[in-house]
């Protein structure tokens, strides 16, 4: 017990965190936002997928790394304009759309790799984003090797946060999107148009998700390799829904999931071999499911989530 | 609401000329020309299906006409744009409120009035002026407030201040007052009429002949796609106006005196769960006999879908008990209610009153499809079945293609027929008709109504839920409201008046010993 409480404080575990998180944090947000303006994106893993190899790609080809996170942004962007076109002006099922984009993207993700790199058999490496201590914050005990001493991307990833959620409750187009998500019927008899406001907010999410997974190849780690995402995208729907569709709330439940999943990591080395390892694997799962149990039954979710709209129609 | 005479005749603020809609093979506006006066409340009224809908879509912009053009205030209204509208100083305040429930009442109202793209919001702004057209024109709402906390008479505070917020002059009512119980149907007169001394304009559509009465100086009355008649609401009478309504004169079918018989069902302390929240039906306490009918009244959603539930074998009793014809009933279900006598007619025909995707005559013995008259060993009998539905369309006078047709394909007047076809050819002991002439035409209502009669002579038990004072107070033997879930005592009909059951559906009963010792007089 000891042990675990010595681990919890330590600036190593909570630096750990903070990596672990990045991804869930913006791949939540793209997500979050798709689904405020009544979208579900089950296109997420595949979008993040594409958003990891495009940016790690870029950068393999020679470009600077935030040209590299710029290039996964559009990539998802593009990714996500095809979910827009197909579930918005179409009107289709969102979630077989969804899917199709998720199984197009990872394929093309791994067709796109093979073609570049026919021969490589160990994944060749870049030069990933260094850490970046912010002097002065830095040096606070836990919290400054922890908080602040990420890499820049991190803190991108962080300022999003606050900036989608200034978006969302404090701007005209902010309050368009949410309308069109609850209501998109009033949105259009105020002159709004729904196709626009959705469609942008899903290519806008797309283009977060693609940076969510651009994060692991050009931040966490430094290479990309096959079954990289690992279902962090479907993680990223339910972290949703345990947020309530509230950037902030997104941000807490990306923490608290890879603090879990941290916390797994290092009782693995604690316990040792007398649990199998998979146990520990299932951990932040199980709790997850838990955390969503409490927290999202009464969830206020968007109207108009899920519910084509069609002109006219009532 | 008086507006002092001018001299020389109002302005005309808007004007319709030759407007012609089609549907397909649905004639729903042919050839309409309106004009609407600067202070005026203009009515429009019209059955279900007359096209006052669709003009005052096509008046909005949600729906372009075949033919004809728009005038508000001298210049000519682009057709099919819902921002122009807005843009000439047209509001529009639908039947279906255009509000979004998770959203406040501040975001509800500023949509789509500031620069989409502007990177910040003027919420302190709109706020202040939010306050002040409320407390101008006495629409008292708190902005902060999600509008799903709203009860629908705010709701519609509120979507009568979007259109002010937009600075509406010409304010479009679709159906205003189908929600509202009869005190605030006055409460928004008072507002038109607040509005209209202060030189706004308003078109209000309605099919209820009282409230063109009370709240217009016009009326235009529509039929089949055709404007029928203009009137000033002075020099008509209520009479003429329904005879322009419906084509022909009117005679609503009455009920006979009749003697009550022995008590066919009975609740007591009856409460049902609601998901989350009080109760969807709270201790209710009511007793319904042969020959009579009884009349529950009450604004939707107010537990009337939860007792038509109970009664119908759909919804459990949390507490309390169900006595039916002598049984307690203890876990209702619906096949037993209908096996001892219970017909249904819901209150949604598409939606649990019928399968519109299957044909007719399996629609006809879904309710008893496994009596040996329709099925043996497992196998279903199509002839017998076939025999059934052939002689309850004749005598029910179904119009359709036929048995084998399918269900959807019948206008909901036909729909409603064969759900009575269904239940009253069983001879019932007890009825439980939910809001059963919503929607219809006058002839398919008078038809219903007669039929209900038909059976209370007959010998039947009638619960008759209805959101129509005017049918509630046609029918009834007793009536009794609901409001938030519990039943009022009933009043004997002599005793029910439009005042006494707008105190009631007010919620103004516990207080009221005259009214409880009339019910208590009725149950002993």
């Amino acid at each position: 017990m000891a042990e675990i409480l010595e681990l919890v404080l330590s600036a190593a575990f909570w630096t750990a965190v903070l990596r672990i998180a990045m991804p869930y944090v913006l791949g939540t947000l793209g997500e979050l936002l798709c689904e405020r303006a009544g979208v579900l994106n089950l296109g997420i893993e595949g979008i993040m997928t594409l958003g990891a190899m495009a940016g790690w790609m870029a950068v393999y080809q020679g470009a600077d790394l935030w040209t590299g996170v710029a290039v996964a942004a559009l990539a998802g962007a593009a990714l996500g304009l095809l979910h827009a076109v197909l579930t918005v002006p179409l009107g289709l099922s969102q979630h077989v759309a969804g899917i199709g984009v998720t199984l197009l993207g990872t394929s093309l993700t791994y067709f796109t790799y093979r073609m570049v790199l026919p021969q490589a058999t160990t994944p060749p490496t870049i030069e990933p984003f260094r850490p970046w201590p912010i002097p002065g914050l830095s040096e606070i005990p836990v919290l400054g090797p922890s908080l602040f001493s990420q890499t820049p991307l991190a803190y991108a990833a962080l300022g999003l946060v606050a900036l989608v959620a200034y978006v969302l409750y404090r701007t005209p187009v902010g309050l368009g999107l949410r309308m069109v998500g609850e209501n998109p019927a009033a949105a259009e008899a105020q002159g709004l148009s729904v196709t626009g406001l959705r469609m942008g907010a899903v290519c806008a999410g797309s283009a977060l998700m693609a940076v969510g997974g651009a994060f692991l190849t050009l931040s966490a780690f430094n290479a990309f390799f096959f079954n990289m995402l690992n279902g962090r995208g479907w993680i990223c729907i339910a972290l949703v829904v345990f947020a309530s569709w509230r950037p902030g709330k997104a941000l807490l439940g990306a923490l608290l999931f890879a603090g879990f999943d941290a916390l797994q990591l290092r009782l693995q080395q604690i316990v040792g071999p007398a649990l199998p390892y998979q146990v520990f694997l299932m951990m932040p799962y199980l709790l997850s499911i838990l955390a969503l149990v409490v927290m999202a039954r009464r969830a206020a979710y968007p109207k108009a989530l899920m519910v084509p709209y069609r002109k006219g129609e009532r | 609401m008086t507006v002092s005479a001018p001299l020389r005749e109002p302005e005309v603020v808007l004007r319709l000329a030759g407007i012609t809609k089609r549907f397909g093979p649905l004639l729903a506006n042919d050839g309409i020309s309106l004009e609407l006066r600067r202070g005026e409340v203009l009515a429009l009224l019209g059955e279900n299906g007359a096209g006052k809908t669709t003009l005052m879509n096509i008046l909005f912009g949600h729906y372009v006409a075949d033919a004809g053009h728009v005038e508000a205030f001298g210049r000519p209204l682009p057709p099919g744009s819902p921002r122009a509208a807005l843009d000439a100083g047209i509001g529009m305040v639908h039947q279906h409120f255009t509000l979004a429930e998770n959203l406040t009442v501040l975001d509800n109202v500023i949509l789509g009035t500031e620069p989409l793209w502007r990177p910040w919001s003027d919420r302190a702004g709109g706020r202040r002026r939010l306050l002040d057209l409320a407390s101008r024109f006495g629409l008292a709402v708190d902005p902060d407030r999600p509008v799903g906390s709203l009860s629908v008479g705010e709701r519609q505070r509120v979507e009568i201040l979007k259109a002010l917020y937009r600075n509406a002059r010409i304010l479009i009512l679709d159906e205003p007052t189908a929600v509202l119980t009869p005190q605030e149907s006055l409460g928004l007169f008072a507002t038109l009429g607040r509005l209209t001394a202060d030189g706004l304009s308003v078109v209000f559509i309605s099919h209820k002949l009282h409230e063109v009465l009370a709240g217009s100086q016009e009326v235009a009355v529509l039929r089949g796609g055709r404007l029928v008649a203009r009137r000033r609401t002075t020099e008509t009478t209520r009479a003429e106006l329904a005879e322009l309504m419906v084509g022909r004169p009117v005679t609503a079918p009455r009920a006979l005196p009749l003697a009550p018989g022995e008590p066919v069902l009975a609740l007591a302390g009856a409460t049902v769960a609601a998901p989350a929240g009080p109760p969807a039906l709270d201790a209710v306490d009511l007793t319904v006999r042969r020959h009579e009918i009884l009349g529950i009244a009450g604004v939707s959603g107010n537990g009337q879908t939860a007792l038509a539930d109970l009664l119908s074998g759909v919804a459990e009793l949390a507490a309390g008990r169900m006595v039916l014809l002598g049984s307690e009933i203890v876990a209702p279900s619906a096949r037993e209610l209908v096996r001892r006598g219970v017909a249904r007619i819901p209150e949604d025909r598409h939606a649990t009153g019928l399968v519109p995707g299957m044909a007719v005559w399996e629609n006809l013995i879904a309710e008893r499809y496994r009596e040996p008259r329709f099925s043996r060993w497992g196998f279903q009998r199509r002839g017998g079945a076939m025999a059934h539905a052939r002689a309850l369309i004749a005598r029910y006078d179904v119009r359709g293609p036929g048995p084998a047709a399918m269900t959807r394909l019948l206008s909901g007047g036909n729909m409603q027929k064969l759900i009575l076809g269904r239940t009253l050819s069983e001879r019932p002991s007890l009825i439980v008709a939910s809001q059963p002439t919503r929607g219809l035409d006058i002839g398919a209502v008078t038809y219903v109504q007669e039929q209900l009669l038909e059976a209370r002579a007959a010998g039947a038990a009638v619960v008759l839920i209805s959101e129509d004072l005017d049918e509630i107070l046609a029918l009834s033997d007793h009536v009794a409201v609901m409001v938030r879930g519990r039943l009022s005592p009933p009043l004997p009909r002599a005793e029910a008046t439009i005042q006494r059951l707008g105190l009631l559906m007010a919620g103004h009963w516990e207080e009221h010993g005259a009214i409880a010792q009339a019910g208590a007089a009725h149950a002993s």
